[in-house]
Formats: C-alpha cells, sequence, structure tokens
C-alpha cells in the first residue's frame, strides 16, 4: 500500500506537468483576451491526433513531430482567433466568446470523427512502454519525458512572458487593456499571438496526453477541458504560476483516489471545485475580480 | 456660444415657430390617435396570435397523427419549455448556465426512480411530474448558492464542473442503474395515438413556462434581474438584494427543467447517462435561446419551434453523428457573429432602424421644404 502511495504521488506530480502546461495555455488566454477558450480541450486531442497522423504515415518520430505539430497548432490558434473571436465584441463578450470557443470545438470534434472514426488510437514510440526504476519508484519513460517537455515549455514561456519585448505588451494588456492600447501596443496582434501560443502547447500536451493515457478518441475533449477547467477555476483564472501548482495538486490527488475507487477518481477535480469556490471565490491565487465585469 | 448666437438661435426658433403651431395640432391628434389606435389593434393582434398558436399547437397532433410526427411535436414542446426555463434565468440574468442537463437529468432520474420503487404506470406517472419538479427545485438551492457566489464568466466554467460531476455520478451510482441505466414503465395505450398523452401534457408544461416567463418579465422580480444583468454591482447599490433574486430565478428555472425532463424520460422509456446527461443539451438549449433572441419572452420558444425539429431533421438526413455535429457548431457560429442577439431582436432594430430612417426622411424634407420656402438664419445652419 505505501508504496503504491508514493508511486500514485510519483505519477500524480510527473503528470501534473503536462496538465500544468496545457492549463497554462488557458490561463494565458484568459488572462490577455478574456476568453474562457472551452476549445482547449478538443485542441489537445487535436494535436494528439495530428502527431497521430505524423508518426503513422509519415513514420516521424513523436519528439520529432512536434517540431511540425507546435507551430501548426498556432496558425490553427491564430486563424480561429482572426476568424470567430476578434469579430466579438460589446458587452456579453466573454459570454459570447465562451459560446463561439464551444462551437468551434463541436466541429473539430465533428472533423475528427469524421477523418479517425470512434475507435480509441494511442501514440508510439521506442520510449512509451518502457520505464526506469528510480529509487523505490518504476517511473514510466514517457511521464518523464513528458514532464520534462513541460517543463522546457513552461520556461519558453516564461522567458517569453518575462524577457521580450513582446511578453512585456502581453503582460500590460493583460493588466489594462485600454491602457495598453493607449502606449501604442497593438492590443489585437498581442491578442492573436498570445491565441496562438495558447494553442500551441496543447500540441505538446497532446502529444504527450495520447501517449500516456493509453488511447483516445475525438470524444476525449470532455473529459480533457472538464479537468483544465477545474485545474484554472482551483488556481484562479488568470494565474499562470497558480495553474502549475493546482494541476499537480489536482493529478496527484487524483492518483490517490484512484488507489482505492478507480471510478470516482475524475470526481476529485470537481469535488475540489465546488469546495474551493464556496470558501474562496477568487480560486487559490486568483485575485477577486481581476477585472470589472 | 455666444449670447449673441443664442439670441440668434431664439430669434430662428422664433421665426420657425409660427410655421408649425399651424398643422401641429392636428398632426399630434392625428399621430396620438394612430398610435393609440395602433396599440389596441396590436394587443388585440397579440391575443389573437396567442389563441391561433394555442389551437394550432392543441389540434396539431388530431391532424398530424403520424407517429413520428407527433414524436418531434413532443420533444419541440418539452425543449419550448426548457428553452423558456433557462431564458428566465440565464437570459434575464445574464448568467449563462452550461450546466442545466443537471436539472433535467435530476427531473429524469426522481421520475425513473420513483415509478420503479412505487410501482406506477400509465397516466398515474404524470402526477410526479411537479414532485421531480420541487426536487429538482430543492437541489439546485445549493447548486446556485455556491455557483452564483463567483464572477460571470467562471459562473459558466462551474456549471460545466456541475454537469461532469453529474454526469459521473449517474454512471457510477448504484441508484441510477449505473451505465446501464434505468427502463420506465410503458404505458399500455394504442400504439396510434400514444404520443398524443405526453404531447398535451408537454404543451401544459410548454404553455405554463410561457406564461410564467411573461409574468416575471413584466414584474418587478424580472426587472431586478434585469437589472442584475445590466451591472450588478449599480443594481447591489439601488437596493436589489442579488444574491435570493439569481437563485430564485435559478430555482425556479431548475424547477421547470427537472418536471422537463421527467417528461422527457418518461416519453423516450430509458435513462442513460450519456443520453440524461448530454453536453448538447445544454448547446442545444443556449442556441434556442441565443437563435431567437436572449432575454425575450418570444426568443426561446420561436428558437426551440424552428431548431428542435431542424435537428432532427438533420438526424434523419445524416445517419452519422459528426455531421449534424459539425452542422451545429457552423449553425452556432453564424449565430454568435452575424445575429449575436439572436433573430426577433435583430428583426425588431430592423424595423426600428427603418421606422428611425422614415421619420428623419420625413423630417429632413419638412425642413429642407421650410428653409427653400424662406431664407435660413446663418445661427440655425451653424447649430444643425
Amino acid at each position: 500500500m505505501a508504496s503504491e502511495i508514493s508511486q500514485a504521488i510519483a505519477a500524480g506530480i510527473l503528470g501534473g506537468g503536462v496538465y500544468a502546461l496545457m492549463a497554462a495555455g488557458l490561463t494565458l488566454i484568459f488572462g490577455v483576451l478574456d476568453i474562457i477558450n472551452v476549445a482547449q480541450g478538443i485542441f489537445v486531442v487535436l494535436g494528439a491526433y495530428l502527431s497521430y497522423v505524423l508518426s503513422v504515415h509519415l513514420h516521424l518520430d513523436l519528439l520529432l513531430g512536434l517540431l511540425i505539430t507546435v507551430p501548426a497548432m498556432f496558425v490553427i490558434g491564430v486563424v480561429i482567433y482572426w476568424l470567430f473571436i476578434r469579430p466579438l465584441r460589446g458587452a456579453e463578450r466573454t459570454s459570447m466568446t465562451l459560446l463561439a470557443c464551444f462551437a468551434v470545438a463541436l466541429i473539430i470534434e465533428g472533423v475528427l470523427y469524421r477523418e479517425f472514426g470512434s475507435n480509441y488510437v494511442s501514440l508510439n514510440a521506442w520510449y512509451t512502454t518502457g520505464s526506469v526504476h528510480l529509487f523505490d519508484f518504476y517511473l514510466a519513460d514517457i511521464y518523464l519525458i513528458g514532464f520534462g517537455l513541460a517543463v522546457v515549455a513552461m520556461a519558453a514561456l516564461y522567458l517569453i512572458l518575462y524577457r521580450t519585448k513582446f511578453g512585456r505588451a502581453v503582460r500590460a494588456t493583460m493588466q489594462n487593456q485600454v491602457a495598453a492600447r493607449l502606449i501604442g501596443i497593438d492590443v489585437t496582434r498581442v491578442s492573436a499571438v498570445t491565441f496562438g501560443i495558447g494553442t500551441a502547447v496543447t500540441a505538446i500536451g497532446g502529444m504527450v496526453y495520447g501517449a500516456i493515457s493509453g488511447g483516445f478518441t475525438p470524444n476525449s475533449g470532455y473529459d480533457l477541458i472538464s479537468r483544465l477547467l477545474a485545474i484554472v477555476i482551483l488556481a484562479g483564472l488568470g494565474s499562470i504560476g497558480g495553474a502549475l501548482v493546482a494541476a499537480i495538486f489536482m493529478t496527484t490527488a487524483e492518483a490517490l483516489v484512484d488507489v482505492w475507487q478507480p471510478s470516482w477518481a475524475v470526481v476529485v477535480f470537481y469535488l475540489a471545485i465546488v469546495i474551493i469556490l464556496t470558501f474562496r471565490p477568487a480560486g487559490l491565487f486568483g485575485h477577486r475580480a481581476v477585472r470589472a465585469q | 456660444m455666444t449670447p449673441d448666437q443664442t439670441a440668434g438661435k431664439a430669434a430662428a426658433s422664433d421665426q420657425v415657430a409660427p410655421d408649425p403651431p399651424a398643422t401641429a395640432p392636428a398632426t399630434v391628434t392625428t399621430k396620438a390617435g394612430t398610435r393609440h389606435a395602433w396599440q389596441l389593434s396590436s394587443r388585440s393582434l397579440a391575443v389573437a396570435g396567442v389563441a391561433l398558436l394555442i389551437a394550432v399547437v392543441g389540434l396539431f397532433p388530431l391532424v398530424f397523427t403520424n407517429p413520428t410526427v407527433t414524436n418531434i411535436g413532443v420533444i419541440t414542446l418539452i425543449f419550448v419549455a426548457v428553452a423558456s426555463a433557462w431564458n428566465t434565468f440565464s437570459g434575464f440574468s445574464g448568467y449563462l448556465s452550461l450546466g442545466h442537463a443537471v436539472f433535467y437529468g435530476t427531473g429524469a432520474y426522481f421520475l425513473a426512480v420513483a415509478a420503479r420503487d412505487w410501482n406506477l404506470n400509465g397516466a398515474a406517472v404524470f402526477w410526479l411530474l411537479p414532485l421531480a419538479g420541487v426536487v429538482t427545485a430543492v437541489v439546485a438551492v445549493p447548486v446556485g448558492l455556491v455557483a452564483l457566489r463567483v464572477r460571470r464568466q467562471t459562473f459558466v466554467v462551474v456549471t460545466i464542473a456541475y454537469f461532469f460531476i453529474a454526469q459521473l455520478s449517474a454512471s457510477n451510482l448504484t441508484v441510477t442503474g449505473g451505465s446501464s441505466g434505468l427502463l420506465l414503465p410503458v404505458p399500455n395505450w394504442a400504439p396510434e395515438t400514444f404520443n398524443n398523452p405526453f404531447y398535451y401534457v408537454a404543451m401544459i408544461l410548454a404553455a405554463g413556462t410561457v406564461a410564467l416567463s411573461v409574468l416575471i418579465r413584466r414584474s418587478v422580480f424580472g426587472l431586478q434581474l434585469r437589472a442584475i444583468r445590466d451591472d450588478e454591482d449599480r443594481a447591489a447599490g439601488l437596493g436589489v438584494r442579488a444574491m435570493p433574486v439569481k437563485l430564485s430565478a435559478l430555482v425556479l428555472s431548475a424547477f421547470i427543467t427537472g418536471m422537463a425532463g421527467a417528461l422527457w424520460v418518461y416519453f423516450i422509456g430509458q435513462a442513460v447517462p450519456q443520453f440524461v446527461f448530454d453536453p448538447l443539451f445544454d448547446l442545444a438549449v443556449v442556441l434556442m435561446a441565443f437563435f431567437g433572441g436572449l432575454g425575450t419572452v418570444a426568443g426561446p420558444v420561436l428558437g426551440a419551434l424552428i431548431l428542435e425539429p431542424t435537428q432532427f431533421y438533420l438526424n434523419l438526413q445524416y445517419t452519422n453523428n459528426y455531421e449534424s455535429e459539425i452542422l451545429f457548431g457552423a449553425l452556432f457560429l453564424v449565430v454568435i457573429l452575424f445575429l449575436p442577439r439572436g433573430v426577433l431582436p435583430t428583426a425588431g432594430e430592423w424595423v426600428t432602424s427603418g421606422r428611425i430612417r422614415r421619420l428623419r426622411d420625413g423630417w429632413l424634407t419638412r425642413r429642407a421644404r421650410r428653409t427653400a420656402n424662406r431664407p435660413a438664419p446663418p445661427a440655425t445652419g451653424n447649430l444643425s
């Protein structure tokens, strides 16, 4: 039992890294654009299917494939932003964009069903089945690779946000859109690129998810988005560091419950939301009313 | 404005003034008269329209006896009720709920369990509907107390979370029969008129919901809800107790949604988690309200009457689920991008802007005629 628990904690922490990355994309998009991108889950599945196509049809290694899927998802994100999100304005913008994202998710899901059917597929490479024996743990290689990728991507995200001029523009837009516009920041361009970055991380997330989940279908998007939303709500919308902590906390909690009650493990996610919001409506790391309604 | 100009303006209006009095009283009285008559006729028209609608809806299953058609009728009326109920909370208050399937499913599972445990069958099951509504309303109270504490954007997400909790619970609990679900008693009614009792119960439910929606919209309660929608902080500052108002609206909406869910599950005969808690259900309801016009009384009704039969048609046309999914998503995008306020308000805007344009054009031509008759004072030119 004790070894099972420590094993669960290790898997939870490593798996949490990937969720943190996907949730960071979601919360970044919210912070800059005030959009709750409910299509993030299906973007992850789309990223996974892109990796699948590259590895099965072009026999490209999964990690090398990321060099193609990440830019591809970036472009998809920018195009979706430009076509469906940018035109929406007005008082009910947040709600409208949420519904628009939901509609986009439905369309992508339908297209994926059409192309790939509803059979489970999984991503395979030489490193997806092995595991290393470290101290007392058996850690699957892919968990380690996924965690490593997530760390690298999060570090890159951090560098972009805090060490570049563009990152400064993004943070300015997060703080106050009108003021950012006034000092000459092209908010529309910043928004488009941010949406693209938030979507691009799902290519990495999708690749790792496709390899560790043991199989996915177009329907997996619902499961993913509900977890990601739980994480960002728990963290407080717009808090990237919070998303990291919340993701690791949630996946660890889920892995622990899974030891005793596998069928109820996922409920932990949602129960956590309800409990947290009862006591802290702004989330663990959120500020009360980031922006006036 | 300098005193000179003010004087000029005063002089100008003095000069213009003699012209209108000659004709103004006459136009005012005729205008008021026509407007009054128009209002009367519009009210009687509305009454006649509603009576005609009730007659058409009431006679529908007697004229179209084909079970496939009446089947669509039953589901459409259920969705009229659900879309209206959703709108009385979300449309009026601005808090979009994507978790009404929770209430729909609660009512549905309550009916399924109660009918099984109490051995009810036939028309007697219909008497459980109000009870199902009450149970759902009770469930909605804690749900609302937590969910309504957060900001509007977060509220949507929390309702989604509730939805997934409910779906998972339904497939894991023993009382709901797990993932295999529950079967409901099948009434031994004649096959050709089997749908009719369901149809008329659904019609009563839909009519009641719309009537309630009208009452709420015209009441102080409805005004408070819309004040919350427009600016919650200001509404609170003006003395609206936001939380009780929002919560009552949610509970009322849940009450009706629960009844609708109960009726629906009895009609389709089985409660399975993935159909009772269907994410497309929430989207369908939201789309209906958006399509017709969010926050209006007639909008969700119109949306349900148009979209639900369309969806049936699409499902018959495309046996593949994904094609109707793609079409559904595309339709949703079109509505959001091009008719963001719905068919009815947009059409209303066209009518109003057309009327304003005609009035303005008329006023411009009249002014042009007037200025043509007499040289315009320079000040008027500056001011116009």
